[in-house]
């Protein structure tokens, strides 16, 4: 049977992993090679880099990174922040990363999704989608949060899989950092909308954050930064729980 | 020393890393002649079947003649499909051939929340033969059977007599063939932690000195 997924963030900026709270306040968290170190021992399933500057002059800086962890890990690693165009796919697919992580760029010009399609294929394809509640529904944000893009997430969601998107990454920017459990009503309206696997992120605090979004948020992948950064729980004791309470994992 | 061969499908530079972790020799050949020179072959690969037009011809040639000579050959997901006689998701391309059958699209399953592609860790079910002195799979050793390996494809090969692992999703497909010197793997080995490397590893073993 196929496990439910739990994946790693690492936000990474001028080399360095850092992390805020609903996108601001941002704090130290460690070097990203020995973070994914530690990940990779106690079982993470997956790990994204997103670079959160995504400056001309933290490019290459990127991708050092990307290959610092490549070296540690032998698991799938998706890159994200400030990926605009096939070359930038490309330069970070080369220096090691399995999947890009497509977001605001997505947006502006949906026929990148197609082009990184048709070169890698679908499964190397992610559309990341920022989205706030408004109203009954849910909102996407772009520019790391800062600009209403006045799109609705789950009409967006379907339309990034019809263009060939392989996964969606779903973040609550409500609840990222907050430590106040993902937001399962918009992770079980986009995962109803789409035949893709949807990865829930954004407010895992504790471990029944988790049980939840994969039962009432009917999430394929969870992802999460803080919870795993500061040592505060490790991923072992995560999945062990989960499986107890009945979610596939792998152990 | 190993030929991997590099026709422009993805994963290359992962698999690379996998083998020099292992302490692998091996390199990417620019030319054919190399494959009838190496220990084995990996066919890496992910994506479109239609990638795989890029082997038709020279490297289709040299490879199918390493193997008839008993050169072991790895394909791995894309490169697994390749083995077999064609897949539906590019008609028009010739697999290598080695491995009779045709791969097909998984089956979703939207009630049981089965979904395609099937992305993720997913698990090894070894098919056990009751054969007299039936052998271990040699790419299974000091591996147990549940392992659990990346997966992320859309199609896949039917189970037939090659098939020595499969795995349930909608439908149960072949993860694992092996028939003499020919070997495929349709998750991703440099991609599956310590059971991943380990199937690599055993690989390596099979190669010629």
């Amino acid at each position: 049977m196929l496990t439910k997924r739990i994946i790693a963030c690492l936000d990474v900026r001028d080399g360095q992993v850092v992390k805020g709270v609903q996108f601001q306040q941002l704090r130290h968290a460690g070097d990203p090679g020995e973070l994914a170190r530690r990940y990779n021992v106690e079982g993470i399933d997956e790990v994204v880099v997103l670079d959160i500057t995504a400056t001309l002059e933290s490019r290459q800086a990127l991708a050092r990174t990307i290959n610092a962890v490549a070296q540690e890990i032998f698991l799938p690693l998706t890159v994200g922040g400030g990926i605009r165009s096939e070359d930038d796919a490309a330069a970070a697919i080369d220096a090691g990363a399995d999947k890009v992580s497509l977001n605001t760029a997505a947006l502006r010009g949906p026929e990148l999704i197609t082009t990184l399609a048709r070169r890698y294929g679908s499964q190397a394809v992610i559309v990341a989608i920022d989205a706030k509640r408004q109203g009954d529904g849910f909102g996407v944000f772009v520019r790391s949060g800062t600009t209403d893009a006045a799109r609705d997430a789950v009409e967006w969601a379907r339309q990034a899989e019809s263009r060939g998107a392989g996964e969606i990454l779903l973040t609550s920017m409500d609840r990222d950092g907050t430590k106040a459990g993902f937001d399962c009503e918009m992770t079980a309206a986009v995962s109803d909308a789409v035949n893709i696997p949807v990865i829930a992120s954004g407010g895992a605090g504790t471990f029944d954050h988790f049980t939840d979004v994969f039962t009432r948020g009917r999430a394929d992948a969870a992802l999460a930064a803080s919870i795993f950064h500061y040592a505060e729980s490790s991923v072992s004791d995560l999945k062990r729980h989960l499986r107890q309470h009945g979610i596939p994992v792998r152990l | 020393m190993i030929a991997l061969i590099d026709y422009g499908a993805g994963n290359l530079t992962s698999v690379r890393k996998a083998l020099t972790a292992l302490g692998a020799d091996f390199t990417v050949p620019a030319s054919t002649d190399v494959c009838a020179r190496a220990s084995g072959i990996i066919v890496p690969g992910v994506g479109h079947f239609a990638a795989t037009a890029a082997l038709e011809g020279e490297w289709l040639q040299a490879i199918r003649s390493a193997v008839a000579g008993g050169m072991p050959l790895l394909g791995i997901c894309l490169g697994m499909q390749w083995l077999f006689d064609g897949s539906d998701e590019a008609p028009e391309v010739r697999g290598l051939g080695v491995i009779h059958g045709r791969i097909a699209k998984l089956q979703n399953d939207p009630e049981r929340r089965l979904k395609v592609p099937h992305v993720g860790w997913n698990a090894l079910d070894f098919r056990s033969s009751n054969a007299p002195g039936a052998r271990t799979p040699r790419l299974f050793e000091d591996l147990p059977s549940g392992a659990q390996v990346y997966f992320t494809h859309s199609y896949a090969a039917p189970v037939t007599d090659e098939c020595v692992a499969s795995t349930a999703h909608a439908n149960t497909f072949s993860s694992v063939v092996e028939r003499d010197n020919v070997f495929g793997v349709q998750f991703h080995p440099e991609k599956s932690g310590s059971a991943g490397l380990q199937i690599l590893r055993n690989f390596l073993k099979v190669q010629r000195c």
